[in-house]
């Protein structure tokens, strides 16, 4: 057996090779390398270089389930930073530039009866901010997490989701900034033993976005479901990057990205990246990235990377298709009756609507479906 | 009373120099109440008259006339033919992901009935076309015709017909891949449907529908023309004979 490895050691992969609370450890990047050479960096306003001035305005309000608590905490509190290790400059900047963070906590056994919400609003592009958020469910306890982006920003953060034993978390993650905003994100999940985690990243406005949602498995028996929707339009990067790393035996992944494209220069970047390491038996992983292209002028780049390095799996699959509106679609809805229009936006709600049908916080759920209306209208009004 | 008239129908597929003409001089008249069957061999262009008129951008008619009760059919969208009145039941149907049966059967009923029905009635008035054709009630909430089979997808085709009461229906082979059982199933509404005041041109390779569903009018169809009419009777001696003789009639013009 030539593929043994311990998990110490490193995949063969040649991403997410490394990880560092300092700066100084990571190269400012130049666009070539394999983790930024779909970003357009000219456009991340120095987040990555450290030329961004520190002065933008993001603003944190929370509406917490009264079974959970909501603090603001300042950079030494011993919860932050502990379950995520940043994995590139531009999350090292974040972790080193924030002044305050976000800390929820779901308490043991607790199931909260509510969604908690944290709005994230930007007042100002101009200038750069920083956040970090620290989401940890205590086992055996239940809970959702909105995290609603919006107004004008350039904002890098890192996200961490600890996630106990026998405990689950939904999150909803909703990219709905003004047309001028970057965002750079990371969001990691850390899950114990038996724990199920549900991600839904819904992303629709700002200039650059690149989330990168990742799951780790401290024990076997974990879940996790990543869900992804994005409606790309002229101008916009989009940018996904996913890092699914089974290290411990039998646990599970999904991961379901569609988006849909529109205009000049829309542009929309998913990879996913699953590892399954040797100690990894009886992993079962399966992921999905689909694309909608409903315009000329639209770019996707779609790179699924699945890595084995053990024969013991209880499956392991990806597919990615990107394509135009099927005119056979279209045909069979338009030969009964249906103009043009309304088959095209039948084809694009159905297409997204199965992602957004399982979203369990029904407030979101309508706001994404009205904003994907939005969307089409504003395709249909060319 | 409605009537679909062809005339001198030439269609072609491709472009330029790969164009390849299909039909080659249709003339047909389907009237309300009368049933016509098409039949002939494969590659016939039995499908590509059906796809014509029914507007599939993959054809180009490259001359002749399609009108319905006088309109020009051929100078409407696909999605206008469907609201003046033509149906085209599909021998592949396709799958919509996402998009439910119910969802899509009350949107084509809304744009061919010029308004929305109210949701009670129509919610009833989809149960009782789905008993009539046996299909279990669960389908509503199904994406269309994704994993059905092919003996499913042909009932969905005829439960959109009874819907849409059109003017005159095309059914495109409605009867392949279907079992015995099924294709009872399917004729019984193909019949209950033609007994109304509309017209029905029933494309098909095989006699065997035509014990359940019974033609006024039967056409043989080769290379790209009608070659042959007649009664019911003519069916019969296609059974027993082929289309042999045919084929070689059409090769020669």
């Amino acid at each position: 057996m030539g593929l043994e490895t311990r998990s110490d050691q490193r995949p063969l992969s040649t991403l997410h090779d490394r990880s560092s609370y300092d700066l100084g450890d990571f190269e400012v990047p130049a666009g070539r390398e394999e983790e930024w050479r779909f970003t357009p960096l000219r456009r991340l306003r120095g987040l990555h270089n450290g030329t961004a001035e520190p002065h933008g305005k993001v603003l944190v309000e929370a509406d917490a389930a009264p079974e959970v608590t909501v603090e603001s905490v300042g950079r030494d509190d011993a919860r932050i930073g502990k379950s995520y290790v940043p994995a590139d400059r531009v999350s090292a900047q974040a972790w080193n530039s924030f002044t305050q963070a976000t800390v929820v906590t779901v308490p043991k056994e607790a199931v909260a009866s509510a969604p908690t919400i944290l709005r994230v609003r930007g007042e100002d592009a101009s200038s750069a901010a920083y956040g970090h958020t620290t989401v940890v469910v205590e086992p055996f306890a239940e809970a959702t997490v909105v995290l609603a982006h919006r107004g004008s920003a350039t904002y890098a953060d890192n996200v961490e989701f600890v996630v106990g034993d026998g405990a689950r978390l939904s999150v909803i993650s909703l990219q709905d900034w003004a047309h001028d905003s970057v965002h750079v994100s990371h969001q990691h999940a850390r899950l114990g033993r038996d724990a199920r985690f549900v991600s839904h990243n819904i992303s629709l406005g700002g200039d650059v976005v690149r989330i990168s949602p990742s799951v780790a498995y401290d024990r076997p028996g974990g879940d996790a479901e990543l869900y992804g929707v994005y409606f790309v339009d002229g101008g916009q990067h989009l940018e996904h990057r996913l890092l699914v790393d089974h290290a411990v035996p039998n646990c599970r992944s999904r991961v379901d990205y569609r988006g849909a494209l529109q205009d000049q220069d829309a542009h929309a970047v998913w990879i996913g990246d699953v590892i399954i390491r040797a100690e990894a038996e009886g992993t079962d992983t399966y992921e999905l990235n689909r694309n909608l292209v409903l315009t000329d002028g639209t770019r996707v780049d779609s790179v699924p990377n699945l890595e084995i390095l053990t024969g013991e799996v209880a499956g392991a699959g990806h597919a990615s298709a990107s394509g135009r509106l099927d005119d056979e679609h279209l045909f069979y809805l338009q030969a009964r009756g249906i103009s043009f229009d309304e088959a095209r936006r039948m084809v694009v709600r159905g297409f997204l609507g199965q992602l957004i049908e399982r979203i369990e916080v029904a407030e979101v759920r309508d706001k994404v479906i009205e904003a994907i209306e939005e969307e089409l209208d504003r395709g249909a009004a060319r | 009373m409605a009537t679909l008239e062809i005339r001198d129908l030439h269609v072609s597929v491709g472009d330029g120099a790969d164009a390849t003409e299909i039909l080659r001089g249709v003339d047909l008249t389907v009237q309300a109440g009368e049933t016509h069957a098409i039949m002939g061999p494969n590659g016939s262009g039995k499908s590509t008259l059906a796809y014509a008129i029914a507007g599939h951008p993959k054809y180009e008619v490259t001359s002749g006339s399609v009108t319905l009760d006088g309109e020009d059919v051929l100078a409407m969208s696909v999605d206008e033919r469907a609201r003046a009145g033509l149906f085209l039941a599909m021998q592949y149907p396709v799958e919509v992901p996402g998009v439910s049966v119910s969802n899509f059967l009350r949107s084509a009923v809304t744009a061919v009935r010029g308004e929305a029905p109210k949701l009670r009635e129509f919610s009833k008035e989809m149960k009782q076309a789905m008993d009539a054709l046996a299909i279990d009630p669960a389908f509503a909430q199904r994406s269309l015709n994704e994993g059905f089979s092919g003996g499913e997808k042909k009932r969905h085709e005829i439960l959109q017909l009874e819907m849409l009461r059109p003017k005159v229906a095309i059914l495109d082979e409605t009867d392949s891949g279907l079992d015995v059982d099924a294709l009872k199933v399917v004729s019984e509404g193909i019949t209950r449907f033609a007994s109304g005041d509309t017209g029905v041109l029933l494309i098909t390779h095989y006699t065997r529908i035509l014990r359940y569903v019974k033609p006024d009018f039967v056409h043989v169809f080769s290379a790209g023309r009608l070659v042959a009419e007649g009664g019911p009777e003519l069916a019969d001696e296609l059974e027993e004979e082929g289309y042999e003789k045919y084929t070689k009639a059409g090769a020669s013009l």
